[in-house]
C-alpha cells in the first residue's frame, strides 16, 4: 500500500474528461441516438396488480398504420423462463400494476402509441398481495403458487419466499444483563432512485443474426448476458455499446426493455429504440423495498450493549431478491457485540420486482437499529457519541456477517463529529438535532483494463465501467499516479463489450476500488515494459533500470551515460524494441474496505402544518483515499439528499387496488434545490490495506444515515418518536396532535 | 392521437369565429393558454384529438391596465410577466404571489392566471386569491363580452362556465383603496413544485386605527372548488386582527371545508392546515395593509 | 393528420420544420431535429431537463407545441458556448464538479444562465428557488449552487 508515498496525482481535483461534453449538451444519453429507418417501440402495461392472462391479441395493432413490429410473451423463448424474463413480458400472470404484457414498433411515435391501445389482452383479475402484513397473513393469496420458503417444497407454498438468520452468543443471558432494554419496531416505505434519465435503448439486428445495443445502464456486460439469456441467444450475438448514463443508483443494473428492441428489430429490420416515460420508471422498474423491521438492544448503565435483536420483512416485488441479506449485514455492522440475532425475510408482494438502490437495504434497517441506539442513548443520559464509540467496531472486531474487520474508519468518524462545529454548537432555537452511523461494506469483482500507449506518449485507458459520477476522471488520476505522468496526458475511456475487457457493473461502489486497481495494475504491466524496452535501448538488464516521474532511468550506482527515457520516447521508438505498448490487466478484486459515515442534522418541524425544514447537514465519511475529492464530496452530498428526501416526502403511494397513485415527480417528492442547505462534508481517510493507493468505496454509504439522522433530529424537538418513514407533514402532524 | 390542428387567432373576433367554425364543423376545440397543465392531461387523462386556438396572440388577452378604480389582467399573460410588474405586486399581492406559486421558474414562464383558472382544479392557487380580491371574469362569447364573478366560475372539478364557442379575454379587479391588502398562503410538502394540499386567500381593509373594516376569505383545495368563508371574513371585520379574530377566522375556515382524502393529503389534515393558513395569510394581509 | 410548417430561429440560425400540431417542442428538438443536447427527464414539466429559453424567457420544451416556436428565438444547451469558448457557467460547473451523471446540466445550465441574465447577484436562496424546478438526483445541489454563485462573481469582475 502506497500510503508513505509522496502523491502527485491522487487527491488533486482535475476537470473531468468527459465534463465539456456533458456540459455542452453534446455527450450522448440512451435516449440520444437516431438512426436511418429507426422504429420507435413502446410497452403496453398491465392495468391490474394481479391477473391471469387469459389471451393476447396483437392483430389489430399489427394493422394499424406504421407498425412493423408486435410482439408478446409467446414470442420469447418459453421454457421454464427465468423471473428475469418474466418480468420483461409477462407470461401467464401479470404480477404488478405496470407489468409490461406486450410491445410495438412503429414509424413514429405517435403511431406506436396509438398501436399498442389496439392491444387485446384479456385477463382474469386476482385479489392483488399488497402489503408484507397481508404477504405474511394466515391464508394469504399467493403471489406465486409455486414458491415455497428458502425452496422447501415439503412446506406449503408461501409469500415469504426466503429467510436468512444470522446469530452469535446468548441473547437471552445478554438482555438479563443489560440495565436498560430499548424495543420498536419502523416501517419505511418503498422509494426510487429517482435518476432523471428514463431507460432507453436503441437495437440494431442485423441479417447475420448478429444486434448491437445502444443503451443506458450501470453494466452493459450484464446487459448483454441478461439480454442473451432471455432471447435464448448466444452472448456473442449481442454487442452492447454504453451510452452515458443519466443517473441509475442501482436501478440500471438489470434489463426492460433491450430484448424487446432486440426481438422488434429482428422481425421489422429496422433499428428500434425504445424510451420509457417518467410514469414507466415509476411504474414498473424496480424501486428499493419497503420494509418492516423490528429491533430491540440492551445496555448496561455504563453505556456497554449486552445484546440485540432485530427481525427485517422487506417487500421483495413480484419476484424473489429483496435486499434483505446486505440489510441484515448492515444492521449491527456499528457494534461490537457479543449477542445478536438478525433474522431476515424476503417477501413477495404485487408490486414491481425491488432493484439495486444505493447500499441496497442497509438503509431501511440501519434506520430501525439507529432509532434505537439515539433512545438507548437517552435512557442512559449518554452522550449519544460517546454511546457508540464505547462499542463501535473496528479493526479485529468480527462483523455480525462473519469476517473480522481490518483497519475501518468508524471510529475516527464518531470522533471527527464529536469535534466538528456543527456538533459543538448550540441546536438552533426551537429545532432539534440527530445523528446517526451509516456502513456498507463494498464489494470487488472482476473487472479488466487495458492501457494503451500512442506514439507521442499519450496515454489511453480503456476499461468497462460506465462513468456514472466522474469515474473516468479518478481512473486518469489512478493512472497518471503509477505512471508518473500528468493527469492531462490520459485519456479515459469506457469501452462496449467488444472494445474492452469484462467487467462488472458499476455498482456496490466496486469501480473506483476494483476497476481503478486493474487499470492501476495494467500501468504497471506498461511500466515493467517500459524499463524493458529501455534496458535493451541501453544495452542493460532490465534489473539495472528504474522508473522515476514517467520515466526510465539507469538504477543509482549503475554506471550508464544515458538520458533518461519519457513514455513517448519509449513510445516512439517502440517499433524497435518490440512493438506497441500495451498494459493490461484484469482481476477479481478482493478486500474492498468497508465504509462507515457519521451524519449530523439539524431540523425543525413547524408544529402547526408538521413540515420539516432541514437547518443544515453535515456528512462525514471514511473513503480510505479520496482519489478525486470533489467526487467523493459529491457522492456524500448526493447521497445525503436522497437519505433526506427519503426520510421526508418520498414514498410510494397505492391505492387498494394496487394502483401506484404518485407516479411521477409531481408526487413523488424529491428534494429540490430550495429544499435542502449546503451540505458540509468531511472526508475521513483510513486508508484500505487491500488497495494500493487505499481506496474504499464510497458511493453507497451516504445514504444509509441520513434516514435515522432526520428521525433523531425530530425526536430531539418533539420530545417523542415517531418511528415510520417519511416525516411526511400528515404523519408528523397527526403524532403531535395525538400527543395533545 | 388523430386529427390535431393549431389555430392562433390574433384577436378576440378572429378568436370567436374560429371556435364557431370548429364547433360547426363537429371539432373539439381547446383554447391553449401556457399550455402547462394542457400539454400534460393530453398526454396523460386525456389523449383525444382537438384544434387548439392559443390565447397567446390575442391582442385583449394581453393587456395590462392598472387604473385608479380597476385593473385589467388579460388572460394570456404569463406569471413571470405579471411578476416583474412591481407596480402591480404592490397593489395586489396576494394574487401576484398566488401566481408566482404556481409551478418552477420555467413554468411561470408559460403559465397564465386565467389557465389556471379554466383549468378550474380544486387546488388552483390563483382561484381562492382572485376571489379574495373580487375578480370579476370577462369572458368573450358569440353574443359579446359577458361577466362572471371568480367565484361563480367554477362549477365542478374540472368544470367551469365557459361553453365551448366562448374563452376567458381577463379579469376587471377593482383597485383596491386605502389600507387594503391582501396575501395568499398555500401549504405543500416541499418547498417548491408541489400542488397546493390546502391553500388560502385574505383580502382586508383597516381603518386608521387599525380596525378591520372589511374582508373577504377564500380558500382552496379543500373542497370541489375554492370555497368563499363569509364567517372567516366576519370574524376578521370589526377586529383588530388579533390572535383571537385570527383563531376565530381559522375556526371558520377549518370548519368551512370539506376536504378529501387523497395521495396530498387527508380530510384531518387539509381541515385543520387550512385554518392555519387563513391565519397566517390573514396575519400578513394585515400588516401589510397597516404599512400602507 | 397534416403537417404545419414551422419558421423559427434556434442558436441564431433561422430553421424550418413541418411538425404534428400535437408535437412537443422538445420532441421536435429531440427526435426530429436531432438536438438531443436538450434532454427529457418526465414530459411533465417536473423536472427542467428540457429547459430552454425562448425569447430569452426560461420554459420546458416538454410543455411547448413545436408549433408554437413559430417567429420565436429559441437558445438551446447547444448554443450557450459561443465563439469565445465555454460560457463562465459551463467552465464553472466543471471546476467545482457540479455534474454526476450529467443527464440535468444542460438544463441547470440553461436555467442559471437565465438567472444571470436577470439577476447577475443572487444570493443563495434566489438561486435554489430559481433552479428548483431542475431536478439533479447526484449532488444534493450543493455544488450546482455554489458553481452558479462563482459564475455571478466572474461575470460581475468580467463586467
Amino acid at each position: 500500500m502506497a500510503e508513505a508515498v509522496d502523491l502527485k496525482a491522487i487527491g488533486t481535483r482535475p476537470i473531468r474528461p468527459d465534463g465539456i461534453d456533458k456540459v455542452t449538451g453534446r455527450a450522448a444519453f440512451g435516449a440520444d441516438l437516431n438512426l436511418p429507418g429507426m422504429l420507435y417501440g413502446k410497452v403496453l402495461r398491465s392495468p391490474h396488480a394481479h391477473a391471469r392472462i387469459k389471451s393476447v391479441d396483437l392483430s389489430c395493432a399489427l394493422e394499424a398504420d406504421g407498425v412493423l413490429a408486435a410482439i408478446s410473451g409467446a414470442d420469447l423463448p418459453n421454457e421454464s423462463p427465468s423471473d428475469l424474463a418474466k418480468n420483461v413480458l409477462a407470461r401467464d400472470k401479470v404480477l404488478y400494476h405496470g407489468h409490461a404484457v406486450a410491445a410495438v414498433a412503429a414509424k413514429t411515435l405517435a403511431q406506436a402509441d396509438a398501436a399498442i391501445d389496439l392491444i387485446d389482452v384479456e385477463y382474469e383479475v386476482l385479489p392483488p398481495v399488497l402489503s408484507i402484513d397481508e404477504a405474511i397473513a394466515d391464508g394469504a393469496t399467493l403471489v406465486n403458487e409455486s414458491q415455497h420458503t428458502n425452496g422447501d417444497t415439503s412446506k406449503p407454498a408461501s409469500n415469504v419466499a426466503a429467510t436468512t438468520m444470522f446469530e452469535r452468543g446468548d441473547v437471552d443471558a445478554g438482555f438479563a444483563e443489560a440495565d436498560v432494554i430499548v424495543e420498536s419496531e419502523h416501517r419505511v416505505p418503498t422509494a426510487h432512485q429517482g435518476y432523471i434519465e428514463p431507460h432507453a435503448c436503441t437495437a440494431t439486428a442485423n441479417e447475420d443474426g448478429k444486434s448491437t445495443v445502444w443503451c443506458c445502464t450501470q453494466g452493459h456486460f450484464e446487459v448483454r448476458s441478461l439480454t442473451a439469456q432471455v432471447l435464448g441467444e448466444p452472448v456473442g450475438n449481442i454487442k452492447v455499446i454504453p451510452s452515458e448514463i443519466g443517473g441509475g443508483f442501482g436501478g440500471k443494473t438489470i434489463i426492460y426493455l433491450e430484448p424487446l428492441a432486440v426481438k422488434m428489430s429482428q422481425i421489422s429490420g429496422r433499428p428500434v429504440k425504445m424510451m420509457m416515460s417518467r410514469e414507466e420508471v415509476f411504474r414498473a422498474t424496480g424501486p428499493t423495498s419497503a420494509t418492516w423491521c423490528k429491533v430491540k438492544v440492551g445496555a448496561k448503565n455504563d453505556g456497554t450493549i449486552t445484546a440485540a435483536t432485530a427481525w427485517l420483512a422487506y417487500e421483495a416485488g413480484a419476484f424473489p431478491g429483496a435486499p434483505v441479506g446486505p440489510g441484515c449485514m448492515s444492521v449491527l455492522a456499528p457494534y461490537d457485540l457479543a449477542n445478536f440475532r438478525i433474522e431476515g425475510n424476503d417477501i413477495l408482494v404485487n408490486k414491481p420486482k425491488v432493484c439495486a438502490y444505493r447500499a441496497p437495504g442497509a438503509p431501511q434497517s440501519m434506520h430501525a437499529m439507529e432509532c434505537a441506539i439515539d433512545e438507548l442513548a437517552r435512557k442512559l443520559e449518554m452522550d449519544p457519541i460517546d454511546l457508540r464509540m464505547k462499542n463501535a467496531a473496528g479493526e479485529g472486531t468480527q462483523a455480525p456477517y462473519g469476517p473480522t474487520f481490518p483497519p475501518v474508519g468508524l471510529k475516527e468518524c464518531l470522533e471527527a463529529a464529536r469535534k466538528h462545529p456543527n456538533w459543538t454548537s448550540p441546536v438552533p432555537e426551537g429545532a432539534g438535532r440527530g445523528l446517526a452511523v451509516g456502513f456498507w461494506f463494498n464489494i470487488g469483482m472482476q473487472s479488466s483494463a487495458e492501457v494503451r500507449i500512442a506514439e507521442d506518449g499519450m496515454v489511453t485507458v480503456m476499461e468497462g465501467n460506465p462513468d456514472i459520477g466522474g469515474s473516468r476522471a479518478g481512473m486518469a488520476l489512478m493512472a497518471a499516479e503509477t505512471l508518473g505522468v500528468p493527469y492531462e496526458q490520459i485519456k479515459a475511456h469506457v469501452g462496449d463489450t467488444e472494445a474492452t475487457g469484462f467487467c462488472n457493473v458499476t455498482g456496490g461502489s466496486r469501480t473506483t476500488f476494483a476497476t481503478g486497481m486493474a487499470v492501476i495494475q495494467a500501468c504497471e504491466d506498461i511500466i515493467a515494459q517500459c524499463k524493458q524496452r529501455a534496458a535493451l535501448t541501453w544495452d542493460l538488464d532490465e534489473d539495472q533500470v528504474d522508473w522515476v516521474d514517467g520515466e526510465a532511468v539507469p538504477k543509482p550506482g549503475v554506471n550508464a551515460d544515458v538520458k533518461p527515457l519519457s513514455l513517448g520516447d519509449i513510445a516512439r521508438g517502440a517499433g524497435r524494441t518490440g512493438g506497441p505498448l500495451l498494459g493490461r490487466a484484469s482481476l477479481n478484486a478482493q478486500g474492498a474496505g468497508a465504509s462507515f459515515s457519521v451524519n449530523l442534522m439539524d431540523a425543525k418541524v413547524d408544529k402547526e402544518t408538521g413540515k420539516v425544514d432541514v437547518l443544515s447537514f453535515t456528512a462525514i465519511q471514511d473513503a480510505g483515499r479520496a482519489i478525486h475529492p470533489s467526487y467523493v464530496e459529491g457522492q456524500m452530498q448526493g447521497g445525503a439528499a436522497q437519505g433526506i428526501g427519503w426520510a421526508l416526502n418520498e414514498e410510494y403511494i397505492y391505492d387498494a387496488e394496487g394502483v401506484m397513485e404518485n407516479a411521477g415527480f409531481l408526487d413523488y417528492r424529491v428534494p429540490v434545490a430550495s429544499d435542502l442547505p449546503m451540505i458540509d462534508t468531511e472526508i475521513i481517510e483510513v486508508p484500505n490495506p487491500s488497495h494500493p493507493y487505499g481506496v474504499r468505496g464510497v458511493g453507497e454509504t451516504p445514504i444509509v444515515a441520513p434516514l435515522a439522522a432526520a428521525s433523531n433530529a425530530v425526536r430531539d424537538q418533539l420530545g417523542f418518536r415517531i418511528d415510520d418513514l417519511p416525516l411526511s407533514p400528515p404523519r408528523v402532524l397527526e403524532a403531535i396532535d395525538a400527543q395533545g | 392521437m388523430g386529427a390535431y390542428a393549431y389555430l392562433a387567432p390574433s384577436n378576440v373576433s378572429e378568436a370567436l369565429a374560429a371556435l364557431q367554425r370548429e364547433a360547426d364543423a363537429g371539432n373539439r376545440t381547446q383554447m391553449l393558454a401556457g399550455g402547462t397543465d394542457v400539454l400534460v392531461q393530453m398526454r396523460s387523462v386525456d389523449r383525444g384529438e382537438r384544434t387548439f386556438v392559443d390565447v397567446k396572440h390575442v391582442e385583449e388577452a394581453n393587456h395590462l391596465d392598472i387604473g385608479d378604480d380597476e385593473i385589467f389582467i388579460g388572460a394570456a399573460i404569463a406569471s413571470a410577466i405579471l411578476f416583474e410588474n412591481e407596480e402591480l405586486k404592490g397593489i395586489l399581492p396576494g394574487l401576484l404571489e398566488s401566481s408566482d406559486l404556481i409551478g418552477s421558474t420555467q413554468i411561470q414562464g408559460r403559465a397564465t392566471i386565467g389557465g389556471n383558472l379554466c383549468n378550474s382544479s380544486p387546488a388552483g392557487d390563483t382561484i381562492p386569491a382572485l376571489i379574495a380580491c373580487g375578480a370579476i371574469c370577462v369572458i368573450a362569447s358569440p353574443g359579446g363580452n359577458r361577466e362572471v364573478a371568480v367565484e361563480d366560475f367554477v362549477t365542478g372539478v374540472g368544470t367551469n362556465v365557459l361553453s365551448a364557442t366562448e374563452f376567458l379575454i381577463g379579469f376587471r379587479v377593482p383597485r383596491p383603496q386605502g389600507k387594503s391588502s391582501s396575501a395568499y398562503l398555500r401549504f405543500i410538502p416541499r418547498t417548491e413544485m408541489d400542488i397546493a394540499v390546502a391553500g388560502a386567500g385574505v383580502a382586508l381593509t383597516l381603518d386608521d386605527s387599525g380596525t378591520c373594516t372589511a374582508a373577504k376569505v377564500s380558500i382552496g383545495a379543500v373542497a370541489p372548488t375554492a370555497l368563499v368563508v363569509p364567517d372567516a371574513a366576519a370574524a376578521l371585520v370589526g377586529s383588530k386582527v388579533d390572535d383571537a379574530a385570527l383563531a376565530a377566522a381559522a375556526d371558520a375556515c377549518s370548519v368551512a371545508a370539506s376536504p378529501i382524502t387523497d395521495k396530498r393529503g387527508t380530510v384531518e389534515y387539509r381541515r385543520k392546515v387550512v385554518g392555519v393558513l387563513c391565519k397566517r395569510a390573514a396575519g400578513i394581509a394585515r400588516d401589510r395593509a397597516a404599512a400602507l | 393528420m397534416s403537417k404545419v410548417h414551422v419558421s423559427t430561429s434556434i442558436n441564431g440560425d433561422a430553421v424550418e420544420f413541418l411538425c404534428e400540431p400535437h408535437q412537443s417542442l422538445l420532441e421536435v428538438l429531440r427526435e426530429d431535429l436531432n438536438m438531443t443536447g436538450t434532454k427529457e427527464g418526465c414530459a411533465t414539466g417536473d423536472c427542467g431537463a428540457c429547459s430552454v429559453l425562448v425569447n430569452g424567457r426560461l420554459v420546458c420544451s416538454c410543455l411547448m407545441l413545436g408549433v408554437e416556436a413559430e417567429g420565436v428565438e429559441l437558445t438551446t444547451i447547444e448554443g450557450i458556448a459561443g465563439e469565445g469558448g465555454l460560457h463562465v457557467l459551463q467552465q464553472k460547473f466543471l471546476e467545482h464538479a457540479a455534474l454526476q451523471c450529467g443527464i440535468c446540466t444542460p438544463g441547470f445550465i440553461v436555467a442559471a444562465k437565465a438567472l444571470l441574465d436577470k439577476n447577475p447577484d443572487p444570493d443563495e436562496t434566489t438561486i435554489r428557488y430559481w433552479l428548483a424546478g431542475n431536478l439533479c438526483r447526484c449532488t444534493g445541489y450543493d455544488k450546482i449552487v455554489r458553481a452558479v454563485q462563482d459564475a455571478a462573481q466572474e461575470l460581475a469582475y468580467e463586467a
